[in-house]
């Protein structure tokens, strides 16, 4: 049994490949102590982010679900970050109606350089997850009942 | 309708220019109207325009792009008429508009609720006020108010927004915004845990037939569904409570910003899942973020198609 087991939550992260992810970077060259729960998934930019990567990743099992990209008007693609807060926006006011905790989900900017400000989201949205706890799950919808489902059907 | 001699009289004169005006018409049994493809004189008589007919006709409109079509539509039909020309789905010119002012539709599920078996149905009368339902030699008077759809209850939009032409007289309604969404609203002040439950109750009912895209006149991916496709793979194909309520939150996704609130897909659903909440609690906030409307103006872009660099009101989180 992994020795974090219960101490972790499931924290999905979508970073852009040209700030934020830079910026988790930065962050661990730098040496800035981390949470770990956090596993990171890099797009090309957050305008790449459908809303639906982050309501399926939610009602796939995950805790919590962080979307940072690069500061508006930072953009490599001039305006992916700007479609990208609109979408984001919408979802946040909808996740409530689904029954989904709105503070499940964050959205952010984070620049290339700044790694201390990484370090600040990161530790707050992960204790904010904390602070809410595992989510409700969805009976088969993580990975073990499915690879459970999977064995049987094979 | 007192106006549907005006109504058959303007289609007559223009249906020589066009290849097909669609309409309804009586159905299988008195309590259903049906969509009618009028293409020569004689079908004009078979028109009818009345409380039962609620079909959305803007539905067959993408399909049939290319052709001369008319469409007779109801206010909240003509809204997704409007949405359709904005997205340039199809064409002014290729769409004559036939539209009324419209006094609510009947919910079929609230009179079988009522009526209890409606598989064998003699008669179905509609006066001003009252609904008269004769179903297995019995007969039931059920008074309209009961009977209309919800949204027809808080409807601002009675009267065709677009028409090239208008039979009878305008609907006046004095329903605000605010009217529409009460039940959202009730919803959302539920605790989450709560609401989680219930969609997991709720969808667990859906037999994945669909029947929600494809009344929805704004779905016009068709062949193309995300849920149907394997690549991307958004939805495996088993009957899991996840799959099903991951459709609809994709459906509701996909019209953001987008719906008029037809309310078809509620309507076609045939387990009676209350899927028109997810699109009314889109477009309540919508409404509040972007100040705007769907199915309006012919020349407005959808707000999640642009974007402002200075969001009026978004505000982003300060960490």
């Amino acid at each position: 049994m992994p020795i974090l087991e219960g101490k972790e939550l499931r924290i999905v992260g979508f970073l852009c490949n040209w700030c934020s992810y830079g910026g988790a970077d930065t962050a661990g060259v730098g040496r800035f102590k981390q949470p770990t729960d956090l596993r990171v998934i890099k797009v090309p930019c957050s305008g790449r982010i459908d809303p639906l990567f982050i309501v399926k990743t939610l009602m796939s099992g995950a805790d919590g679900v962080l979307v940072s990209g690069c500061h508006p008007r930072d953009c490599h693609y001039t305006e992916g970050n700007f479609y990208a807060r609109r979408r984001l926006e919408m979802l946040k006011r909808f996740l409530p109606i689904m029954g989904i905790d709105a503070k499940r989900f964050e959205y952010t900017w984070v620049s290339a350089s700044e790694g201390q400000r990484w370090q600040e989201v990161v530790t707050k949205f992960t204790e904010q997850i904390h602070e809410l706890g595992p989510a409700p799950k969805i009976a088969g919808a993580d990975a073990e009942e499915t690879l459970k489902l999977m064995e049987a059907a094979l | 309708m007192q106006n549907l001699k005006d109504l058959k009289e303007q289609i007559r004169k223009a249906l020589p220019e066009l290849d097909v005006v669609i309409g309804w018409t009586g159905g299988y049994d008195p309590l259903h109207a049906t969509p009618h493809f009028i293409r020569r004189d004689e079908d004009i008589d078979k028109l009818q325009v009345n409380a039962l007919c609620v079909h959305n006709l803007a539905t067959y409109l993408p399909a049939l792009r290319g052709k001369k079509v008319g469409i007779v539509v109801k206010g909240c039909d003509s809204r997704s008429v409007v949405e359709l020309l904005q997205e340039n789905l199809i064409d002014r010119a290729g769409v004559t508009i036939f539209g009324f002012g419209c006094n609510g539709v009947v919910d079929q599920t609230k009179i079988r609720r009522i009526v209890g078996d409606v598989g064998n149905i003699d008669s179905c009368e509609i006066s001003g006020s009252d609904v008269t339902v004769s179903a297995s030699g019995a007969e039931h008077k059920l008074p309209l108010g009961d009977v209309l759809a919800d949204k027809c209850a808080t409807c601002r939009y009675p009267n065709a927004v677009l028409s090239d032409h208008f039979a009878g007289e305008e609907v006046t309604t004095t329903a605000t915004f605010e009217d529409g969404y009460k039940d959202v609203v009730e919803f959302e002040e539920k605790p989450v845990e709560e609401k989680f439950g219930f969609w997991l109750k709720e969808m667990d009912r859906c037999i994945r037939c669909y029947a929600c895209r494809n009344a929805c006149p704004l779905c016009v991916c068709r062949d193309h569904c995300v849920a149907q496709s394997r690549d991307p793979h958004w939805l495996s194909q088993e009957a899991h409570v996840r799959d099903k309520w991951m459709f609809q939150v994709i459906h509701a996704y996909h019209l953001a910003g987008r719906c008029t609130e037809c309310g078809e897909c509620q309507r076609a659903c045939p387990v009676d899942i209350p899927i028109l909440l997810f699109k009314k609690k889109m477009n309540k906030e919508i409404k509040e973020v972007f100040d705007y409307e769907a199915g309006i103006d012919p020349e407005a872009t959808p707000p999640l198609m642009t974007f402002k660099t200075e969001e009026d009101k978004i505000r982003e989180r300060k960490w």
